[in-house]
């Protein structure tokens, strides 16, 4: 496997505080990878280091093999940079900018060829001040993708979009890797993690909580079964749960909610014991798990812990 | 959107060609350039003012009792009409700059790039090099006519004093955004070196007309040897050693300015 993004027990200090305490990466060329976290979680403070921006307090990093700070003069000219908050002079127009940063940047793409790939075309005569937020991060995303990098970092890339916008640039995102490019992305979408990612991974606490591929990490959580008792009925009349798959079980009034790993199992049971018994379930709902439960259960839990 | 792998493939298969510093610098440049010339709060401080305050200073400089100091209205007022040019269209110009352009974000997306951090700063000030220039020879030529000086004796003094005022303002100016927080006082904060400058440098008035203490410890201020550069450009200036003195004095402090602001420059706001 040709590693491109590899951290070892990376760390980084601020002031009293630690916002990324030990995080191990691998991310393959040609692979997109979504790191995904609460607030505060510590994806901003991991990308600056995989970008160059700032050095870890401790660990290694290494981006096309070379370390990403000391080596950037190397490093820059293969990568592009979407920062999550960016400036860019407003009394630009949008061509002028991008011609900007068309001249700072080695075997950069015409201007044009980039603001047709960010649907910009149109308003590239408007000044950058004229623009809403929406268009300031598509044109971001122009420049990250001007010098056709081998590796983009994107760094929530589609806050502020409207959906349509949203899924224009997933599609964009989608191209770039079907072309070979190394994709490495924070969100706060979960469905953006699913449309886009090959791996992911959920960052809580500057911590890497969970990693895998989106089946795998959704995999792990229980899957949802709930149902009403039909009338005349007692918990004690259901088959044997245990055996169908299912891990836990609350009921709330006559609801009875189920969690299970083998959802499957679990439902052929319910349902031919149900037709045995010539009973219709009212509310029959079952679902596998979803990776927004994945990462609530994950933030959730990981709390609990921290608490304790 | 349209799938086609035309759309974002590669075109080229060899390594690219790598941007030069010449590139980037251009690059950055052309664009504060253009930024300049949309501000026209700025293109006024830094195109009239100067010219406006040097012409206005002739009604003081004429009330000074230059005898004894070997000086002219003229020696006295060129050399100052320069050193205000360098101020505003360099010095004050520029802390406005950066300090816009780091409060907006515009030097942090920067830096994500292949620019180097030196080449940022050079870049933004490359207008102001231009400005300086142009009003530099404007002046010259226009306070010649006005007061009907003498050309210059020792052109290569006052051009050197040029280059090197021009370092230590950039430098300067770097610093001073350094210091200042927001957009809005940087309308301020560079006040104390410029009016420090004016008073005791010798822009106003000759450090010659001053008590001899005073004078003695204003003749080491940062601006005093630009002054004393350019002063020779006209007179032919001090001998040999005094002209060695002042060029060190003023790369020392242009030196002592550009490590400060490698110390304390910040690329992004107070977070």
């Amino acid at each position: 496997m040709d590693t491109v993004i590899e951290t070892a027990d990376l760390r980084r200090h601020y002031k009293g505080f630690e916002a990324v305490r030990g995080v191990d990466l691998t991310v393959a060329r040609g692979e997109l990878f979504a790191l995904l976290g609460t607030n505060g979680a510590g994806k901003t403070s991991t990308l600056e280091v995989l970008e160059g921006q700032a050095t870890p307090t401790s660990g290694t990093v290494r981006v096309l093999g070379r370390d990403p700070y000391r080596d950037r003069a190397a490093v820059r000219p293969r990568i592009g940079v979407m920062l999550q908050e960016g400036g860019f002079p407003t009394e630009l127009t949008v061509t002028e900018t991008a011609r900007m940063w068309a001249g700072c940047t080695s075997g950069a793409r015409p201007v044009a060829e980039a603001l047709e790939l960010t649907r910009l075309t149109q308003r590239r005569a408007v000044r950058v001040k004229q623009l809403s937020g929406g268009e300031r991060r598509r044109l971001d995303l122009a420049l990250a993708l001007l010098g056709r990098p081998e590796v983009l970092f994107l760094d929530e890339p589609t806050t502020g979009l409207d959906a349509q916008s949203r899924h224009e640039t997933w599609e964009l995102i989608r191209e770039l890797k079907e072309q070979g490019t190394t994709v490495l992305l924070t969100t706060h979408y979960l469905e953006e993690a699913e449309q886009l990612a090959d791996r992911l991974a959920i960052m809580h606490g500057g911590r890497i909580a969970t990693s895998g591929r989106v089946a795998d990490v959704v995999a792990e959580r229980p899957s949802r079964m709930s149902f009403e008792l039909p009338p005349d009925f007692f918990l004690g009349d259901l088959p044997p749960l245990a055996p169908l798959g299912v891990t836990r079980q609350v009921n709330t009034g006559r609801t009875v909610r189920l969690e299970t790993a083998d959802l499957q199992r679990t439902a052929t049971g319910l349902l031919l014991w149900a037709r045995d018994e010539d009973v219709a379930l009212r509310g029959l709902d079952a679902r596998s798990a979803t990776l927004e439960e994945a990462f609530m259960e994950i933030a959730k839990g990981l709390e609990s812990e921290g608490a304790r | 959107m349209t799938t086609s792998a035309a759309r974002t493939g590669r075109t080229h298969t060899a390594t690219p060609t790598r941007v030069t510093a010449m590139d980037r610098l251009a690059a950055l440049g052309r664009a504060e350039l253009t930024l300049l010339l949309r501000s026209k709060a700025s293109l006024v401080t830094a195109v009239v003012l100067p010219s406006v305050m040097a012409f206005a200073m002739r009604g003081v400089v004429k009330e000074l009792d230059l005898s004894g100091t070997g000086l002219s209205v003229a020696t006295v007022m060129l050399p100052a009409a320069l050193a205000m040019a360098l101020f505003f269209s360099v010095y004050t110009n520029l802390v406005g700059v950066y300090v816009l352009r780091r409060e907006t974000l515009v030097l942090k997306r920067l830096r994500t790039g292949e620019v180097r951090d030196w080449e940022i700063l050079v870049g933004n000030a490359l207008p102001a090099f231009l400005l300086a220039a142009v009003q530099s020879v404007l002046l010259a030529i226009g306070m010649t006519a006005f007061l009907d000086a003498d050309a210059p004796a020792a052109p290569h003094l006052a051009v050197f004093g040029l280059f090197v005022g021009v370092a230590m303002l950039v430098a300067a100016g770097a610093l001073t955004a350094a210091f200042t927080r927001t957009a809005e006082s940087a309308q301020l904060t560079f006040l104390p070196f410029l009016l420090v400058t004016m008073a005791a440098s010798g822009v106003y008035a000759p450090r010659e007309v001053m008590p001899d203490p005073m004078a003695d410890i204003a003749a080491w201020l940062p601006f005093s040897p630009v002054m004393d550069l350019l002063r020779g450009g006209w007179t032919g200036g001090p001998d040999g050693v005094d002209q060695l003195r002042a060029a060190l004095l003023a790369l020392a402090w242009t030196g002592l300015a550009v490590f400060g602001v490698r110390r304390w420059f910040r690329w992004g706001p107070r977070g």
